[in-house]
């Protein structure tokens, strides 16, 4: 499935257009791939060039310019559900991941190269190939030869003919990116109960919050997806919790436990 | 010091959290100071095949050629190091093997993998990948990558199509435009750094650095430079926390000490009589 761009103008959709070449453009004169037929449109507006499983939106030096959710832009890397706004017209990026069947094997790495090379006797050959190849050879034209020959990639995956071409203006559905994905747990926050700072309070904003003197006594609180632990990372002694001397494994906190470090005690607990 | 005295390794690889199998290899001589890490891909268990070819051909090759021989020789017709070389030629002959063992059974057709080696000597390091498997240090409280991306996205930001912010959003992160033993030869980048006591090297696949964040893998590396161990699981349990989408590998290399090459007549003397 190819991303594609929908046209509306007032809530109506007008057409839609995948985007399944390399590069297409948007303007008002009957040669443009997406043909707006509006004089605020430029004769060539915008273009959209595609590599693979990506979308960039340029601006063709366009008289009344275009907007992409609200912002007027002149180039722009598109994701999926932008909004791009040409005077009165609307055209929507849809590059959908959740509709993807074969997600696992997008996300293996695959190679780009020369479907030359007796080495590939089964390289991916075709459309796919061939619009590809153009976009390597733009996208690398400054590359030395033996790395600007790379066109068709292959995802080895069937048991004899490894080799199959995947199209390359499908959508991709690896998570755009993978370390947002994952769900923050709760806000917590750890408050010095002894010793000259009693009384402060630390908030656990990021993943990884170290308590204790280097050289000393080192532990470190992580946050993860389903709470919040302790582990000991250096000094003779082990932190404590609730009065109990931790191991070396992780362990996790609760609402309200009494960490004590280095002769300092502090408090564990949940915000809100 | 001895080299071995003087680096501290750890490594571990990981299926991660959707994949069934293992594609990745690690392997380490603290002995002769070499670390080496492949990502392999392939159908079936060509990947492990690949990766694992790699990884052994460099390792025992390297280690093998460095009983009794000092890597800083120099090479009398390139005047390269002997290090440098080595790391080269044996990136080169994995990929022969696998070249050969791809064209020959065709389970393993197409099968290839990326490699990243790091040979610690003479408080030097020769670095030398292909692909996208990174080498990351720590220096103080800044971690930087020392190896740069064989992949259309870091071809693309080199270009300028795209900035490094936009690069996580990319969906074309897993496409590498190098690997070992796809094609009948291979250019390995090989660079060679100075290294200073206190250095942390991370060897890592693309399922670290796709899944974490380089400041999240910064603040653990920083927080926990004194237990490695805990360290490399940490990193591995954070992408894994993370989705864990693909196979996590990892090495850390501490520098604890220097370990330059002994040298002047005196130092030859010593040696001659050790022989």
């Amino acid at each position: 499935m190819a991303a594609k761009l929908i046209l509306s103008m007032d809530g109506v959709v007008i057409r839609e257009y995948p985007l399944n070449k390399e590069r297409m453009t948007i303007g008002r004169k009957a040669h443009n791939d997406i043909v707006i037929d509006n004089l605020a449109v430029s004769g060539e507006h915008a273009a959209v060039v595609t590599i693979l499983h990506d979308s960039f939106l340029e601006d063709l030096d366009s008289t009344n310019g275009l907007e992409v959710n609200g912002v007027p832009t002149k180039k722009h890397f598109l994701q999926n559900n932008d909004l791009i706004e040409i005077g009165k017209y609307k055209l929507k990026y849809i590059n959908d991941q959740a509709g993807q069947t074969n997600a696992a094997d997008f996300e293996k790495t695959m190679v780009l190269r020369a479907p030359v090379k007796q080495a590939a006797p089964a390289a991916a050959k075709g459309d796919a190939t061939a619009s590809f190849m153009r976009t390597q050879a733009n996208v690398d034209a400054a590359q030395a030869a033996g790395a600007a020959e790379k066109t068709g990639k292959f995802d080895a995956r069937p048991p004899v003919a490894p080799v199959a071409p995947v199209a390359p203006a499908a959508p991709v559905s690896k998570p755009a990116a993978g370390p947002a994905a994952a769900p923050t747990p709760q806000a917590a926050v750890v408050q010095i109960l002894t010793g000259p700072n009693a009384g402060k309070e630390l908030e656990l904003v990021k993943n990884l919050t170290t308590l204790g003197k280097p050289g000393v006594q080192v532990a470190v609180l992580t946050r993860r997806p389903h709470g919040h632990f302790i582990t000991h990372v250096e000094g003779a002694s082990h932190p404590m919790v609730n009065g109990v001397t931790l191991g070396d494994q992780p362990h996790q906190l609760n609402d309200h436990d009494v960490i004590e470090l280095a002769g300092v005690k502090m408090e564990f607990y949940f915000k809100g | 010091m001895k080299v071995e005295d003087a680096i501290e390794i750890v490594s571990q690889t990981h299926p991660g959290m959707v994949r069934s199998h293992n594609e990745d290899s690690v392997a380490q001589d603290a002995a002769c100071g070499l670390v080496v890490l492949a990502d392999g891909m392939g159908g079936y268990n060509a990947g492990e095949v690949a990766s694992g070819i790699a990884v052994s051909v460099v390792a025992t090759e390297i280690c093998q050629r460095l009983q009794g021989t000092s890597p800083t020789e120099r090479d009398e017709t390139t005047g390269d190091e002997l290090g440098v070389l080595l790391l080269r030629d044996n990136i080169r002959k994995a990929n022969a093997s696998i070249f050969e063992a791809a064209q020959s059974q065709p389970q393993y057709a197409g099968m290839g993998t990326t490699i990243v080696s790091g040979l610690f000597y003479d408080n030097r390091a020769v670095v030398g990948h292909v692909g996208d498997s990174r080498m990351y240090r720590l220096r103080g409280e800044t971690l930087e990558t020392v190896t740069r991306d064989h992949s259309l996205l870091q071809e693309q930001i080199d270009g300028g199509m795209i900035s490094i912010e936009d690069a996580r959003l990319s969906k074309n992160k897993n496409l590498v435009t190098r690997a070992v033993g796809i094609d009948a030869e291979v250019e390995p980048e090989i660079h060679v750094h100075d290294v200073q006591v206190g250095d942390i090297y991370l060897l890592c696949s693309d399922g670290l650095n796709d899944m974490v964040e380089d400041e999240d893998i910064q603040s653990t590396l920083y927080a926990m430079q004194s237990n490695l161990t805990l360290a490399a699981e940490q990193l591995i349990q954070m992408a894994n926390d993370n989705g864990g989408r693909d196979n996590v590998s990892v090495i850390l290399v501490k520098v604890k000490g220097e370990f330059a090459v002994p040298r002047g007549w005196l130092a030859n003397l010593f040696n001659w009589f050790k022989k």
